[in-house]
């Protein structure tokens, strides 16, 4: 199981990255932290003709407040998620999320960046970014552009990115002390890829959500952000209320088949986390068996 | 195109200058080499930990980083870390437990668990098995292990009080 | 630690000042894995070495029409491109049957496919080059043109008329049959309640975590064949490498370093590893194999495909009156070879039932092939499914009549004064001990307060669940394994020991090691009878050249065996030197000892001589000796065990674990087991197989399965969808021993390395079904996915 051949460019800047990329066009893959690339290419699932390795980009690491966006770069790691106090104190989502994404050697070497550009529809990131209503920041040949996470995710492994761009940042707002996180999946085993997962932000008020943005992954081809949450927002939730919600979510999802569950499954543990969400973030447990389908 | 590439590194604290194939693997240019067959292949697609090493103090899984990617950076096996004593005594307590049976998980397994130390002087068990949780052993059952890691950090506890 | 009886009056050889029997004392040389300076075949690299990677199949079932390798001939780094027609000329093919399995058939099978390709896997073609990724790099310029045909994959339909035969030549796709009809079944049947239900097992493997792999060196100048490999059996590679390569066994050298586990999977021979040797012979240069991963999901033996049909008959006071199975097993294109793919059913047969008193029981079991990678033994051959068939039945009976599963237990578990006896399978036991087992397990579990945490958690919707599994255990095999059926597999072991120029210890036995403590416990006995310590023993393992004749350490028989030999010999070692040591000292044997490394009075403990001085003189000064004494500081003992087939050994287990359900999530929150393996050597190695073999059977409870699809596709044949048990998942397991020693050897040992995998997923899917009792839901298939639970329970 070794990698089939291939050419090797250590990219100097981001400018020189750009460049390698306008050159290579498809053929080329960039390599990040390189952790679901080299999988891939050991098991010559992919065999790029070059490989455009950006990790010596220092300018592209790092996590900083800029007014109130959080910005985060794409070379930061996961384990820089884990351990940063803005990220701590702004996008605990993130922490939260990143203690699930595989194991410590991987969470060493993974990037954010290379995270959300891979586009695994099971992966937690992705979702997560959705949740925080982030934004993606890229560079190409003519410029930099800004996408919304909602409108990034394309399909499996397929985003809004073209060939000659490069995810170089993400920014989310921060929506000060009102906001809560929920972030629960389900998994075989620990750091396995989530059978279905749920990265939340709410803003509640006087028991009621004011906002509530359901980032769920692994349940269809992308990232979904769930419009049932409108059910629940500025209104009284009770059983009734939640089940309506869990009907609505049910439809709006079209999760994959694949070895760990059926479709069925999927939407059932959709409902179950949505329910356990909301029960959290009410801080009312008995919303969470409330609900019996 | 993909003809070799200059690499210089630490290894063990050691420099090394080396052309090697992009494609190369950090694992098999250990293994083959420098002959450091310490850091074991087990799956080659970075989900059985046996080739865990440090680079820069972190450690990560050699299968999934190419050779030229640790261009400029310190890597440190387990024959580095065992030669230079630094887990001497996290080694003792895997002998003690028998914390190892066939010992093929074992370099990846000491290599994580002594992250963890770092990281975590204190760990309870569950944070044990949950740091450990990318390294498979097939022999054990991992409760030796647990215990071993368990007992290493106590002792460095009690050592630092 | 709970002693059925005292143990053997000649066990007191063992029972000595110093004596490291039954001590935790740490496997010696372990260092050497602990800093990463471990011998395995995968580290070896002999000069003019080549690397082999072979063209797998990727149809389940196809005739090759042709093979074009031309383009990959000329590519940088090929050294050759050999396929199976080319190979035949150098290497015979094999037949994977016995003859004391009436009827078992196979086909003949290739190092590398010849016409045509019977599993998705199969070898086609190999490619060797200077390294392994030039190799794949050719790999991907042959082509093979392969005309498709139909794949058996169901192994409910492989007897049907209208399946196709895989093997013409056969007539129909049944290797084995076997039926068991002992006492009156229909009769007990028609007196008592029936439960029936069909247990269905998910294929898995053994996942070493070292891959298989082998470095042959076919030395022509000497007409020699060295063989490194990560074996259990050297001998039996010895043997097999040279019946097929047209050599005597002494113009081949096995040898076996440090092997990364093995659990079964490295006990057979495998048609890439016979391959491999060709090529060297072929080749005339050293070539490597070493199984990638997804070669070794492909090509690594399977095992447990079963499915099969229980019935158990139970009486309103709890009596079980019989049990009946229908046992159906699928085992891919063939017997594998030498210890053939019918053992496994077989076994099922002899031991579902096994440790109940009942004597009504019926058994059928057919195995068929298929067109999916080989099935064959991996750790616990069979017990698990027997285990698991035995004990759901028991669980279900006594649901059928409210008895709790304890109680159901304590009235059938054969009484521990009741032996010697026999299973109605014909299986004979000497000594075993369920009820002493079942006693300890309930107070290390604290079942009654067990009991009373689940009651009062269901009310808060918190669903726990309690499973308890009783097994017996095959250890310690005689040649009624494999021997008496033609295979030539040593049942015996022999060990040599002798005393060096310096009073050391160097001893050689044929038993190896793959991790659980060979070396430790023939150092601990050795160094026990001889009365030197521990780091005064070498022992030297894993050589053909270098050891005695034996079997190897597979099927719970190194400590039983292997472990007797070592105490023989060092019985006989022993006495000689008391010999030698009576005549220079103008004593008698018998007023004379040995401890601590010297030479004693039997009486005083006086100390008389230094062994290192006594052996100085022996081997240099012989000519100060008393005239007419001719010493012997080595001394060879072989052991095979004749009087019982088996030493059977006993245990419960108990699992205790949480359903989340309304995901179907399992959490495993504590294991207990309690053996009984007689003698116990070192409590720490046997705990410690134990563990490891409760967690390979937890992960076949919870976890592991090989999934083909109808073409006979694997499609999980990676370690990312493959799931084996990690750290995170696990629980921590309780162990307790109750102590029967056989008395067919002094040493008393039997065997311990099945027991774990024998019971933990009985164990596990009785706590299932245990906590979803208020759903009355039962599941009777493993692995219990949450996909399995979840639908049992009707939410989706």
């Amino acid at each position: 199981m070794k990698a089939a051949a291939f050419a090797y460019a250590r990219a100097t800047s981001v400018v020189n990255a750009l460049e390698l990329l306008a050159v290579h066009g498809d053929k080329a893959k960039v390599l990040s932290g390189g952790q679901s690339l080299m999988p891939a290419m050991n098991l010559r699932l992919l065999s790029p003709e070059i490989l455009v390795d950006i990790g010596g980009l220092a300018e592209l690491r790092g996590i900083a407040m800029r007014g109130d966006v959080l910005v985060v770069g794409a070379l930061t790691r996961h384990v820089d998620l884990l351990r940063s106090p803005e990220i701590a104190l702004h996008a605990p989502l993130l922490r939260d999320a990143v203690s699930h994404v595989a194991h410590p050697a991987i969470r060493n070497r993974g990037t954010i960046g290379g995270s959300l550009a891979h586009a695994d529809p099971a992966s937690e990131l992705p979702a997560c970014v959705m949740a925080l209503d982030a934004t993606i920041v890229a560079r190409g040949p003519t410029g930099e552009r800004r996408i919304a996470a909602t409108e990034f995710f394309k399909g499996i492994y397929e985003t809004a990115l073209s060939p000659d761009e490069l995810l170089v940042a993400i920014e989310a707002p921060v929506t000060g002390q009102g906001s809560t996180f929920f972030f629960q999946e389900y998994a075989r085993r620990h750091g396995d890829y989530a059978v279905v997962g749920l990265a939340a932000r709410a803003v509640v008020a006087a028991g009621r959500f004011s906002d509530l943005r359901l980032g769920f992954f692994a349940v269809g081809d992308r990232p979904l952000l769930a419009a049932a949450a409108g059910k629940l927002i500025n209104a009284s939730v009770n059983p009734e209320l939640l089940a309506e919600a869990a009907t609505a979510l049910t439809n709006e999802l079209d999760p994959q088949e694949d070895q760990q569950a059926t479709a069925a499954m999927r939407r059932h543990l959709a409902t179950v986390l949505l329910r356990r969400c909301v029960a959290a973030l009410l801080a009312r447990p008995e919303l969470a068996t409330g609900v019996a389908k | 195109m993909s003809a070799p590439v200059s690499l210089s590194l630490l290894v063990n604290g050691e420099p090394i200058d080396a052309f090697v194939l992009p494609r190369l693997n950090l694992a098999d240019f250990l293994r083959e080499n420098l002959k450091l067959t310490g850091t074991h292949v087990g799956c080659e697609h970075g989900v059985c930990g046996a080739c865990t090493v440090r680079i820069d103090g972190e450690i990560v899984r050699s299968c999934l980083m190419l050779a030229v990617q640790a261009h400029g950076a310190s890597v440190e096996t387990i024959e580095g870390v065992s030669d230079s004593g630094e887990i001497a005594d996290l080694q003792a307590a895997f002998r003690e437990r028998n914390a190892l049976q066939c010992g093929y998980c074992t370099p990846g397994m000491l290599m994580t668990a002594q992250d963890l130390l770092k990281h975590s002087p204190v760990p309870d068990r569950q944070a044990i098995r949950e740091h450990l949780s990318g390294n498979y052993c097939r022999c054990t059952g991992y409760q030796a292990i647990v215990d071993a890691v368990e007992a290493t950090a106590k002792t460095r506890a009690e050592r630092r009080t | 630690m709970t002693v059925t009886r005292a143990p053997a009056e000649s066990l007191s050889v063992l029972d000595r000042p110093n004596s490291y029997i039954g001590k935790t004392v740490p496997r010696p040389n372990l260092d050497r894995l602990l800093q990463g300076r471990g011998q395995y075949v995968s580290d070896l690299e002999l000069p003019r070495m080549a690397h082999v990677v072979f063209l797998r199949s990727p149809h389940a079932h196809a005739k090759i029409v042709a093979i074009d390798a031309s383009a990959a001939r000329r590519m940088s780094g090929v050294i050759s491109i050999v396929t199976g027609r080319e190979l035949e000329t150098v290497i015979t093919p094999w037949v994977g049957v016995l003859s004391h399995l009436k009827g078992l058939k196979s086909a003949p099978q290739h190092a590398i496919a010849v016409d045509r390709v019977c599993w998705q896997g199969e070898a086609v073609a190999a490619i060797v080059a200077t390294s392994r990724a030039a190799a794949e790099d050719a790999m991907e310029h042959i082509a093979v043109d392969y005309e498709e045909l139909a794949a058996v994959t169901d192994m409910r339909t492989a007897l049907d008329p209208a399946t196709p035969v895989i093997h013409a030549s056969l007539g129909d796709n049944l290797a084995f049959e076997r039926t068991l009809d002992a006492g009156d079944v229909d009769h007990a049947l028609s007196e008592s309640e029936v439960v029936e239900a069909e247990f269905v097992f998910g294929r898995h493997t053994g996942v070493t975590l070292e891959p298989r792999a082998v470095v042959a060196d076919w030395n022509g100048a000497e007409a020699r064949l060295t063989v490194y490999q990560g074996t259990q059996a050297p001998h039996m590679v010895q043997n097999i490498a040279a019946l097929h390569l047209g050599l005597r066994e002494a113009q081949v050298r096995v040898v076996c370093k440090d092997v990364g586990g093995s659990f079964g999977i490295k006990v057979h021979i495998y048609a890439d590893e016979m391959a491999t040797y060709a090529l060297s012979k072929l080749l005339r240069r050293p070539v490597k194999f070493v199984a990638d991963r997804i070669e070794s999901f492909n090509t690594d033996i399977h095992a447990r495909d079963h499915r099969c049909r229980g019935r158990i008959g139970v009486r309103p006071d709890g009596t079980i009156t019989a049990f009946e199975i229908e046992d159906l097993t699928g085992i891919g294109p063939y017997s594998m070879y030498p210890r053939t793919s019918a053992i496994e059913a077989n076994q099922v047969v002899n031991l579902v039932g096994g440790p109940y008193v009942t004597p009504n029981y019926r058994a059928r079991a057919r195995v068929v092939f298929q067109n999916k990678n080989v099935m064959c033994q991996y750790r616990a051959v069979g017990h698990p499914i027997a285990c698991s068939v035995t004990e759901g039945l028991v669980d279900l009976a006594a649901a059928k009549i409210g008895m709790d599963p304890v109680e159901i237990r304590r009235r059938n578990l054969i009484t521990d004064d009741a032996y010697p006896c026999a299973s109605p399978s014909g299986m004979k036991f000497e000594q075993l001990s369920h009820h002493a087992s079942l006693a300890k397990l309930l107070q290390m579990m604290d079942y009654d307060a067990l009991r009373a945490e689940q009651a009062a958690l269901r009310t808060r919707n918190i669903h726990r669940g309690i499973g308890i599994a009783s097994f017996i255990e095959v250890t310690n095999p005689s040649a009624a394994f494999y021997g008496v059926g033609g295979a030539k597999i040593s049942s015996q072991d022999g060990v040599a020991v002798r005393l060096d120029t310096q009073g050391s210890v160097i001893c050689q036995t044929s038993i190896t090691e793959q991790g659980q403590g060979s070396e430790s416990l023939t150092a601990q006995i050795v160094g026990s009878v001889l009365g030197v310590s521990m780091d005064r023993v070498r022992v030297t393992l894993g050589d053909t050249d270098n050891t005695p004749y034996g079997g190897g350490t597979w099927a719970s028989r190194g400590a039983g065996i292997g472990g007797e030999a070592a105490l023989q010999a060092a019985k006989a070692l022993r006495q000689n030197i008391l010999d030698v040591a009576a005549a220079i000292l103008q004593s008698t044997p018998a007023g004379l000892d040995i401890v601590d490394n010297r030479i004693v009075n039997a009486d005083d403990g006086a100390s008389r001589i230094e062994l290192n001085e006594l052996a100085r003189i022996v081997y240099f000064r012989p000519d100060t000796l008393p005239p007419g004494i001719q010493p012997e500081l080595m001394a060879t003992r072989h052991f095979v065990p004749r009087q019982y087939p088996f030493a059977f050994t006993n245990g419960v287990q108990a699992s205790w674990l949480e359903v989340d359900t309304e995901t179907g999530f399992v959490t495993l929150l504590k294991h207990w087991v309690v053996e009984d393996c007689g003698t116990i050597i070192n409590p720490q190695l046997v705990d410690e197989q134990i563990r490891g073999g409760v967690v390979q059977g937890l992960g076949a409870a919870l976890f592991e399965k090989c999934i083909y699809d109808e073409r006979g596709q694997l499609t999980n044949a990676n370690m990312a969808d493959y799931l084996v048990p990690m750290s995170g998942e696990m629980p921590d397991i309780d162990i307790g021993h109750v102590v029967s020693p056989t008395l067919e050897s002094e040493l008393g040992a039997k065997g311990a390395g099945e027991a774990g995998t024998a019971g933990a997923a009985a164990a596990v899917a009785n706590a299932v079904n245990d906590a979803l009792r208020p759903f009355g839901a039962t599941i009777t298939e493993i692995p219990l996915t949450p996909q399995v639970i979840l639908t049992a329970l009707g939410r989706i």
